[in-house]
């Protein structure tokens, strides 16, 4: 069974104690935005067969939204991390790498930096 | 059309009493099992039902028989042997319903088209009401039904008692209020199929390759040039991709994006017992559904996981629910044992229809996001790709399933209509 450490409450989750909720990091697409952008934004997801993150609500826990790195070919869990964040932490990057050196993350760093929370 | 003597020899009573009279030596080998030749004009990736019958109806409506199907693995292994064999056509929306029933009417003369015996078994199929929200939405598809002249009716619940008599109708949880029936809907051999289609396209000529991945697509100036393969290179003048859960991954080759997700499926059988329900079952508020195999085992589909996975196993407490939910139904099966469990990996699109649709890289055609439905329409979703691939534009079966509805916003929105992720 998937089990997850949901990064607020803290708790080791069970698969029945969430709730899935997709692909995360999902940019939402603004009044400028062409039909193709919105198109993408709503449906076109990346469905790797790999490394995902991905959205999980501690629905039977705290009930908050946290987002999780996972892998979708194997099921290992690469971490988990608070939905505040735009871009997945240096640390899951890192948690990622250790297992998988080949794997390039599809956004950049000046992206992560730009946009990361204050904390 | 298919020549009247196959290669593979046709089969009748009068070549197994020819056989049984030389000790079966005469049989030949169902398909051949070629080198893959430098190009085709068409090729269609995935041996599956789908594939299969996507190249069989491109031979026979077609004409076009200079086809490779490439198969990862081995024929019919992926989600074509992994399903629960279930065959009806009740939907709610038009294009739908037009679609599966094609492909349940083509189910009914399957046999004897390939000569090969699918064991189609129009034993009915019944969909429980057990929620008032059910019986107002399976009445309405009775009546979309009618209307689209798929055949179904509206039974009460003393119907279903006689035509199950293992049911119990009481709940108390889900007491059962009703179902929407289908007659001429049940079951049919799922390997057999494949078989049957694989057996008549090498019967045409066409050379299925098994244990050939594909692993890279070319295209030039927005045309689609060549598959490379664990195989080496191919050429093609169209490619058709029919690979169900691994549609993302052929897309992106491609170099598009499909609104698609995989996610696990997950089916069960029991050990073998006498016949006890001669109908196809489901029950859809609690999410399990069950028929009797020929061999005796209660066949018993359950639901997906709300993950992404590639792994062709799902979640243990999804067995749990669907068998603690079908012994409230059937109480006699709570002390059968079960022999196998088993997952697939189904394509779900944002509206739960399939996409039968050219894409933005000429000459290359996609058939996907059957999601947990696909088998019934093996022979419907072979037909209509077919003409789609033939002609470049979709005939009137494929029309509504194009990609371009998720930016217009015109889905086919089967989800909320059939309560279910079917």
């Amino acid at each position: 069974m998937l089990i997850l450490t949901c990064p607020y409450c803290g708790v080791q989750a069970e698969e029945t104690e969430l709730h899935p909720g997709g692909e995360a990091h999902l940019k939402r697409v603004g009044p400028d935005g062409s039909d193709e952008d919105f198109e993408a934004y709503l449906f076109a997801r990346k469905n790797p067969k790999g490394v995902h993150f991905e959205r999980w609500r501690h629905a039977y826990g705290c009930g908050k939204w946290f987002l999780a790195a996972r892998c979708t070919a194997s099921l290992q869990v690469f971490g988990t991390y608070k939905a505040q964040n735009p871009y997945p932490p240096a640390e899951i990057v890192d948690a990622i790498r250790a297992h998988r050196p080949d794997w390039q993350p599809d956004w950049t760093v000046q992206h992560a930096q730009a946009e990361s929370p204050a904390e | 059309m298919p020549s009247d003597a196959p290669r593979s020899g046709r089969y009748s009573v009068f070549a197994i009493a020819r056989e049984a009279l030389r000790q079966h030596s005469g049989w030949k080998r169902a398909w051949a099992s070629p080198e893959p030749r430098g190009r085709y004009k068409v090729i269609v990736i995935g041996a599956g039902g789908h594939g299969l019958a996507t190249a069989y109806y491109l031979g026979r409506n077609f004409g076009i028989t200079d086809v490779a199907v490439l198969e990862k693995g081995w024929l019919g292994g992926g989600n074509t042997g992994r399903n629960t064999t279930i065959i009806r056509s009740n939907y709610l929306q038009d294009p739908s319903a037009a679609l599966y029933e094609k492909a349940r009417s083509l189910y009914e003369t399957l046999s004897q088209e390939l000569n090969y015996n699918i064991m189609f078994s129009p034993r009915g199929l019944i969909m429980l009401a057990q929620t008032e929200h059910e019986v107002r939405g399976y009445r309405r598809t009775v009546h979309a039904n009618n209307l689209q002249g798929v055949a179904t009716e509206w039974i009460e619940p003393a119907r279903v008692k006689e035509l199950v008599p293992i049911i119990n109708l009481d709940g108390p949880r889900y007491p059962v209020l009703g179902g929407l029936y289908q007659a001429r809907g049940g079951t049919a051999r799922h390997d057999a199929v494949a078989w049957g289609y694989a057996r008549a396209c090498s019967d045409m000529g066409m050379h299925i390759i098994q244990n050939c991945e594909v692993i890279g697509i070319e295209t030039e100036c927005g045309q689609v040039r060549a598959v490379n393969t664990s195989k080496g290179r191919i050429g093609c003048e169209k490619l058709a991709i029919v690979v169900a859960g691994h549609s993302s991954q052929l897309a992106e080759m491609a170099g598009f994006r499909l609104p698609i997700e995989s996610v696990a499926l997950q089916a069960l059988v029991s050990e073998p017992i006498k016949p006890c329900m001669d109908v196809v079952v489901m029950a859809n508020t609690v999410h399990g559904y069950m028929s009797q195999s020929d061999k005796g085992e209660m066949v018993i589909g359950g639901g997906t996981d709300g993950f992404n996975n590639f792994t062709q196993r799902g979640s243990w407490h999804h067995v749990e629910e669907t068998v603690r939910a079908l012994i409230e139904t059937f109480p006699m099966i709570s002390r059968l044992k079960m022999l196998r469990q088993w997952g697939g990996i189904v394509d779900m699109t944002g509206d739960r229809s399939p996409i039968l649709s050219a894409t933005p890289v000429g000459g290359i055609f996609v058939n996907c996001g059957w999601g947990t439905g696909g088998f019934k329409a093996i022979p419907g979703s072979g037909w209509a790709m077919a003409e789609l691939i033939a002609k470049g534009t979709p005939g009137p079966l494929a029309a509504e399933f194009g990609l371009n509805r998720f930016r217009e916003g015109r889905f086919i929105d089967e989800s909320v209509a059939a309560g279910v992720a079917h």
